[in-house]
């Protein structure tokens, strides 16, 4: 296998190697798309459900919603996984791993998520609450209509940034025996040693994070330019490309 | 046998207290390996000429977007030979989040007021004195909550070191329920003490980022 | 303008002539439209307004001046329900706004008879704040739709109406971000009007607007103070506005009405020395 010598003299063999294992390795990725988008959909439903509660006018649901906040932000995913995984069953619940991972990486990354909705919510200037008011427009309508349209374009930077965080912790599943695009790699590096396996597996997820970028500023794009800010989708194509990371907030933890 | 058992919880808990140990001395190092490196390559890449900025942009885009479960196995697989796992994860977590942290200090250089730099060039002052008596200074004050927050997140992301088998406290957690087939308590108790950790600091940073502001 | 007597007291809404004007309301001529009672406001330890009293009679148009943090302001928030009353009553056609007097104890009343009773009350804010997700026409018949249970295509009928008065029927399916600042605040009465309000309160309404814009706003603005009967809370800079359209001109300083009197009698010859160097400053 040696070392990086190895990844140069050998890369002929390894591309053909590549190419046999090419279905299993589609296997692995689609594996991992599938943890990505059913988790980051799940997410995003919890996201707003427990974002939303922590605005509204009931203390005991703000409350509830706060401490679920807190408990799936404070306890690792790696925990909320083994617990989903192996506690569950002898309480008498057996998930399908899939599922497990979904709901593993839905309940971590939702709860990231619901800090971003209510951020969000929260920076929506205070003259649109007083015009809802103004108008007797009822709170939820107002919610619904006016403020959430543009809390989405605030939001979408931050919820691109935890996608990608979602999608690099699809990787731990292989330890729930699910067989991802990283269990594939691992296949592989015993045929064509580890500096090959892990570069293109490396690669294979950097590319599946740039589309989720790019998706998610084709989204921005959009949203902003519905209320107002910022061109059209068609009018600018060469920001789309631009990385996640130009907007890092402090709703990460 | 019954939901939860207190016999079990107590013997496990000195295992992942000791678990707990390279757990904080993981984050400790791993944090400050990520705010040296990241304040580098935040300076470094507004100072590089763009064909070596491009190059390192790229780089810390690719650490970046790329899990980290499989970056550190792909660096103990290949400098296992060479130094022992415990300093290899550390590392692999410093330059992870160093990528983010770089992001950071890049968003507070970029709020430190064009002003400044004009009124540096006005005194001469020269570009490292500038850096580090006017820039650095301003710029870092700002980023002080989100460093904190991605300190954080580094610490709820060491469960991953038992990828590479370092004994930190899931793994000792998982390691006690692969023995005694009693995983509730170990893990449970994991995910409190990880909560009691990182919660009552996250709270603390909210209340700096609220002064700050 | 109505010939008006000038008042001494606070309490000074009676005095205007409202037979002059034919009101929408049902209530009876001589009830005031907008009335404070012993109205008192803090944020935190600051008290902006101490002991308010003060009527608005049906139809009538009152303009209030005084330097900044002098409350103004805040009244007009305050009749809008957008701040919390801290003491006192507020009626508006002779319905309670956040709190009652209910057998000798002051209790809060319900959210849904204060909104019944806000629907009435029109607001044009400083900023505008239109709704930049939504096309003016969305801006305006958003309200008449969802609140008033007008069918869309009435709403949509009356919005072009609304717009033609103001100037803007070429811009019905722009988004305000595509719109000048005085055409976002034409909207946006427009939107206010949508409602058919009996009472349209304008806070600093061209105060955020370049100079230049300043004029097309008011123009609108003294239409509307010609064509209807609406009763008129204005917080106002603008002095020559404010003489053209004011039935009565308040002065406030430090929470309290320092004078009033008809806009002729206090822009030409105000009794209180603050209010002859409030004016002096600001002519």
């Amino acid at each position: 296998m040696g070392g990086l010598s190895g990844f140069f003299e050998n890369f002929g063999d390894n591309l053909d190697e590549l190419g046999s294992r090419m279905p299993s390795i589609l296997d692995g990725i689609w594996v991992t798309v599938q943890l990505t988008v059913l988790g980051a959909l799940c997410a995003m439903l919890i996201a707003l459900v427990f974002g939303l509660l922590q605005t509204v006018k009931f203390a005991v649901l703000r409350v509830i919603a706060r401490i679920f906040v807190e408990f799936f932000r404070g306890t690792s995913l790696l925990v909320q996984l083994f617990w989903l995984f192996y506690v569950l069953p002898l309480l008498g619940w057996e998930l399908h791993p899939l599922f497990c991972g979904v709901l593993a990486l839905a309940l971590n990354y939702g709860a990231y998520g619901a800090e971003v909705v209510r951020g969000s919510i929260g920076s929506v200037p205070t003259g649109q609450y007083e015009a809802i008011s103004a108008l007797s427009l009822s709170p939820v309508r107002g919610m619904f209509r006016i403020i959430i349209p543009q809390a989405w374009a605030l939001m979408i930077p931050s919820l691109s940034n935890l996608l990608i965080q979602l999608l690099k912790g699809t990787a731990i599943v292989n330890l729930i025996s699910l067989a991802d695009l990283y269990f594939q790699i691992g296949q592989m590096r015993a045929v064509t040693g580890t500096w090959f396996a892990f570069l293109f597996g490396l690669l294979a997820y950097f590319v599946i994070a740039w589309i989720c970028v790019v998706g998610m500023n084709a989204l921005e794009i959009r949203a902003k330019h519905r209320i107002g800010r910022g061109p059209s989708l068609m009018e600018s194509m060469s920001t789309l490309l631009r990385s996640p990371g130009s907007k890092v907030g402090s709703e990460v933890t | 046998m019954s939901a939860w058992s207190w016999e079990h919880a107590a013997r496990s808990l000195p295992l992942l207290l000791d678990g707990f140990k390279i757990t904080l001395l993981a984050t400790v190092l791993g944090t400050l390996i990520a705010v040296v490196l990241g304040l580098i390559v935040a300076i470094a890449r507004r100072g590089l000429p763009p064909l070596f900025g491009y190059p390192l942009t790229g780089l810390v885009e690719f650490i970046r977007m790329t899990p980290l479960v499989v970056q550190l196995v792909f660096a103990n697989l290949v400098l296992s030979a060479h130094f022992d796992t415990l300093t290899i994860g550390i590392w692999v977590l410093g330059v992870h989040y160093m990528t983010y942290m770089a992001e950071v200090y890049r968003a507070g250089i970029d709020s430190v007021p064009q002003g400044q730099w004009e009124a540096a060039t006005a005194l001469s002052l020269p570009q490292s004195r500038t850096w580090r008596s006017v820039i650095i200074p301003q710029a870092i004050r700002n980023t002080l909550p989100a460093l904190g927050n991605y300190a954080i997140s580094m610490f709820k992301e060491t469960p991953f070191l038992s990828f590479i088998f370092i004994g930190e406290m899931v793994r000792q957690a998982v390691s006690y329920g692969g023995n005694t087939f009693r995983y509730t308590e170990p893990l449970t108790m994991a995910g409190l003490i990880f909560l009691a950790a990182s919660y009552p600091t996250s709270v603390l940073i909210r209340k700096l980022e609220k002064k700050l502001a | 303008m109505p010939e008006n007597n000038q008042s001494s007291a606070s309490a000074g809404g009676g005095r205007f002539q409202p037979g002059e004007r034919v009101t929408s309301l049902g209530a009876a001529p001589d009830t005031p439209h907008i009335e404070f009672t012993d109205v008192i406001k803090r944020f935190g330890d600051n008290t902006v307004l101490n002991d308010l009293n003060f009527t608005v009679a049906q139809g009538e148009r009152v303009t209030l001046i005084g330097p900044s943090g002098s409350g103004k302001t805040t009244i007009l928030r305050l009749v809008m329900t957008l701040e919390e009353l801290t003491g006192g009553y507020i009626h508006v056609g002779g319905n309670p706004l956040q709190y009652e007097q209910s057998g000798g104890r002051r209790v809060r009343i319900s959210d849904k008879r204060r909104r019944q009773t806000t629907q009435d009350i029109g607001m044009v804010f400083q900023h505008f704040n239109l709704f930049p997700n939504m096309t003016v026409r969305e801006n305006i018949i958003e309200a008449p739709i969802h609140v008033m249970g007008l069918s869309k295509d009435e709403a949509s009928s009356q919005a072009a109406e609304l717009l033609e008065k103001v100037g803007l029927s070429d811009k019905q399916d722009a988004r305000p971000s595509q719109l000048s600042g005085g055409q976002q605040q034409r909207v946006a009465i427009a939107r206010a009007l949508a409602m058919d309000p009996e009472v349209l309160l304008l806070d600093e309404v061209t105060s955020a607007l370049d100079p230049e814009l300043v004029g097309e706003v008011l123009g609108v603005l003294k239409d509307i103070a010609s064509e209807t009967d609406i009763s008129m809370l204005i917080v106002t800079h603008e002095m020559q506005f404010a003489n053209d359209v004011s039935d009565r001109v308040m002065m406030f300083d430090e929470g309290s009405i320092v004078e009033e009197g008809a806009p002729a009698k206090i822009f030409s010859d105000p009794s209180s020395q603050r209010t002859q160097d409030f004016l002096r400053a600001v002519l």
